[in-house]
């Protein structure tokens, strides 16, 4: 077994509001190995963004507080590292994508400019060589003409080619680990088919772990070796993608599986629907958060946050009907 | 099968200011018979919202014809046009800013009615209160603010203020994007639910080849401004026969396992071309893997390759 890159355990963040404390992320535990992509699922809200900005060190402090567990990376942790080791970190072997990449791209400095300061920032170069390497990275990406590109501000590219730059800007430091949250949301199917395909030659010829931050489960079965579904700022399945879609053991990762309309289910069938809607993180009582949508609940699922159960080699799911057994493969 | 919806060779251009011509929607026809929908998909920028625009008159129109049941709605104006008003309205695909925060609900819901004069004033409350229990809401929501809903509610609340003048045509626009999968599947299953229930017929657009197969009858696709191909839901995803109705098809997530860590499986190169200087042949003609030199040349036209399937291209 290969050393993970990053191992996050029994992450814990709270955020304080006007209406108490919100458990933003509890007990969140997972580990990504070079090379690895896992895929973080769910609602919006459940705290997929959260878990980023916490490996990043960019929690908005006050309200939110790293308030227990662990963030190794490469044997680190980056929780005990002050903001200026961070700072080196990001950028450099941790990178992160967005979903807009408008908002993260200057507008006033071209893309060349913009990329060579990010090569630059990590390698001593000469501004020349940098400028150099932006053009290259562009070209690695798979932008025609990257010569002419270079010198583009970012409103002259199209939505695609933007998240192209904001990739060439993140590769080009080499990072071990790259986030990329929602980064194709905003683009075409063709598109994401494009920027998926480049992210997959990524990791298998540079050996980079990606995190890939999503709420469709298509994108989960086109990329993932890994999954972890969150639901209420816990991670409530994880295992091997194919384990998890073909045989997932959490009522909620079924019913989000089951929803989704598909181009070969019988399109005059209803979708099945999983009554309600998320909760408040604010008023979460002490048991299985779901359990206010879920068919199978009892009253024994409010008593106490249900442990991960064992379904299989690295498969896990968080439901005490599936303890009993009760939940049917 | 009567038609309700007739659009006729209809093109929207728009002046970009410096003296070229934006062609966002050029020559598309299509009809929709009552009580059935037609999806339009296609990607960003291939004139899917302007479409949905003209046919709502909220676009300009510069030239080609629609009508709905008989009334040429793109050719009248002032009063004749709010009179008819009432039998076509749209959802958007924003629940976030197609309601008014200052408004409360039922209020949103009213306004319709309180614009067209339907109905006597001391009726229209009883009638916000009936379309909130239509679109699955407690009716005494209607005294809250929009901000106080959660996506998929805003989506209801649109949707019953489309249905407040009980129109023929409903217009969606892209009407799930914005939504978790969970919180889609409810209203997708709501808006299908009041089609069988009324017998409303429903223009559907999105970008998402799974939503469409699940709502729509018949499917359009667009690329840069036109038509490409049009076939009934089943067909298109059965033998799609334009290269680019292939390339959609092939790059759309999906769980099967043969989809399982395939990369995205990406066909196609290149973006679309600008629809400011359109090329002189086939509009897909840069990005199409079976282009020949006659492509470059001359514009495909729409044509019936089998019973209810028209493709535009030279080899299909
Ligand atoms: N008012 C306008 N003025 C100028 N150009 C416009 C205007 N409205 C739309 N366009 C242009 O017309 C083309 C078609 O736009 P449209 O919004 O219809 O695309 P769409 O298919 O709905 O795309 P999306 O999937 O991104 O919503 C685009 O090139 C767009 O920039
Ligand atoms: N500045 C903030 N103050 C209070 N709560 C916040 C703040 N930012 C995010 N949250 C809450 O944290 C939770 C997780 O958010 P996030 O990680 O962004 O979700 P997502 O899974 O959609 O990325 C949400 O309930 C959100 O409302
Ligand atoms: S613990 Fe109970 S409520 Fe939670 S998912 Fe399992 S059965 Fe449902
Ligand atoms: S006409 Fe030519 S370029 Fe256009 S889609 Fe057909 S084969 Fe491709
Ligand atoms: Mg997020
Ligand atoms: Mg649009």
């Amino acid at each position: 077994m290969t050393e993970p890159v990053l191992d996050i355990r029994n992450l814990k963040v709270d955020f304080v509001t006007r209406r108490g404390v919100a458990h933003v992320l509890d007990d969140v535990s997972f580990s990504v190995a070079a090379g690895e992509l896992l895929a973080i699922v769910g609602e919006s809200g459940c705290g997929k963004s959260m878990t980023a900005l916490s490996i990043l060190g960019l929690i908005p402090s006050p309200p939110g507080r790293i308030v227990g567990g662990s963030i190794l990376f490469q044997g680190r942790d980056l929780t005990r590292l002050r903001q200026s080791e961070l700072r080196r970190i990001r950028g450099g072997d941790i990178a992160m994508i967005f979903q807009e990449p408008m908002t993260s791209l200057n507008p006033v400095f071209t893309c060349g400019e913009q990329i060579a300061e990010a090569v630059r920032l990590h390698q001593k170069v000469s501004p020349r060589a940098a400028l150099a390497r932006a053009v290259e990275m562009l070209r690695a990406v798979g932008i025609p003409e990257p010569e002419l590109r270079a010198r583009a501000y970012p409103h002259q590219l199209s939505g695609g080619m933007r998240q192209r730059v904001m990739i060439a800007m993140a590769l080009s430091c080499e990072p071990r680990l790259l986030i990329a949250d929602e980064p194709t949301t905003a683009l075409d199917v063709t598109v994401q088919a494009q920027i998926f395909a480049l992210l997959d030659e990524l990791r298998q010829k540079t050996g980079t772990a990606i995190i890939l931050i999503t709420h469709d489960m298509g994108a989960v079965a086109e990329m993932a070796d890994k999954v972890a579904v969150m639901y209420a700022g816990r991670i409530i399945e994880r295992g091997p993608a194919d384990a998890v879609l073909d045989n997932p053991g959490h009522p909620y990762t079924r019913g989000l599986l089951a929803s989704i309309p598909r181009i070969d289910a019988d399109p005059d069938a209803d979708l099945p629907e999983i009554p309600g809607i998320v909760p408040a993180l604010t008023d979460l009582g002490r048991g299985c958060a779901f359990a206010p949508r879920c068919a199978l609940a009892v009253p024994a699922c409010n008593a106490a946050q249900p442990h991960h159960v064992a379904m299989s080699r690295d498969h896990s799911a968080a439901c005490i009907r599936l303890q009993a057994n009760e939940v049917s493969a | 099968m009567s038609q309700l919806l007739s659009v006729r060779d209809l093109r929207v251009h728009f002046p970009t200011g410096r003296g070229g011509t934006i062609h966002a929607v050029d020559g598309v026809s299509f009809d929709i018979p009552r009580g059935q929908t037609l999806g339009i998909v296609g990607e960003s920028g291939s004139g899917k919202t302007t479409t949905a625009l003209a046919v709502m008159r909220l676009a300009p129109i510069t030239s080609g014809k629609i009508d709905l049941d008989g009334i040429p709605i793109s050719r009248i104006e002032g009063q004749e046009l709010r009179r008819a008003r009432p039998r076509f309205q749209m959802v958007f695909q924003d629940p976030f800013s197609s309601l008014n925060p200052r408004d409360r609900v039922g209020r949103i819901i009213r306004q319709p009615m309180d614009l067209l004069g339907l109905l006597q004033p001391p009726q229209r409350d009883a009638r916000v209160e009936e379309l909130l229990a239509q679109v699955g809401l407690r009716p005494e929501l209607k005294s809250l603010y929009p901000h106080q809903f959660s996506g998929g509610q805003r989506q209801r609340i649109g949707l019953a203020r489309a249905l407040a003048t009980k129109p023929d045509l409903i217009v969606f626009d892209e009407p799930v994007s914005a939504l978790d999968v969970a919180v889609q599947a409810q209203v997708l299953n709501l808006i299908r639910r009041l089609q069988r229930e009324t017998g409303l017929t429903y223009l559907f657009i999105s970008h998402d080849l799974g939503v469409v197969r699940h709502v729509c009858d018949e499917i359009a696709v667009m690329y840069l401004g036109r038509i490409v191909e049009k076939a009934s839901a089943a067909r298109i995803f059965a033998s799609p026969r334009h290269p680019y109705t292939q390339a959609l098809i092939a790059a759309a997530p999906s769980l099967a396992p043969e989809h399982r860590r395939r990369g995205g499986g990406a066909r196609l190169q290149g973006d679309p071309p600008s629809p400011v200087n359109l090329p002189p042949g086939c509009p897909f003609a840069s990005r199409c893997p079976i282009a020949v030199n006659d492509c470059r040349s001359r514009v495909p036209t729409l044509r019936e390759l089998a019973p209810g399937q028209a493709v535009a291209c030279h080899l299909a």
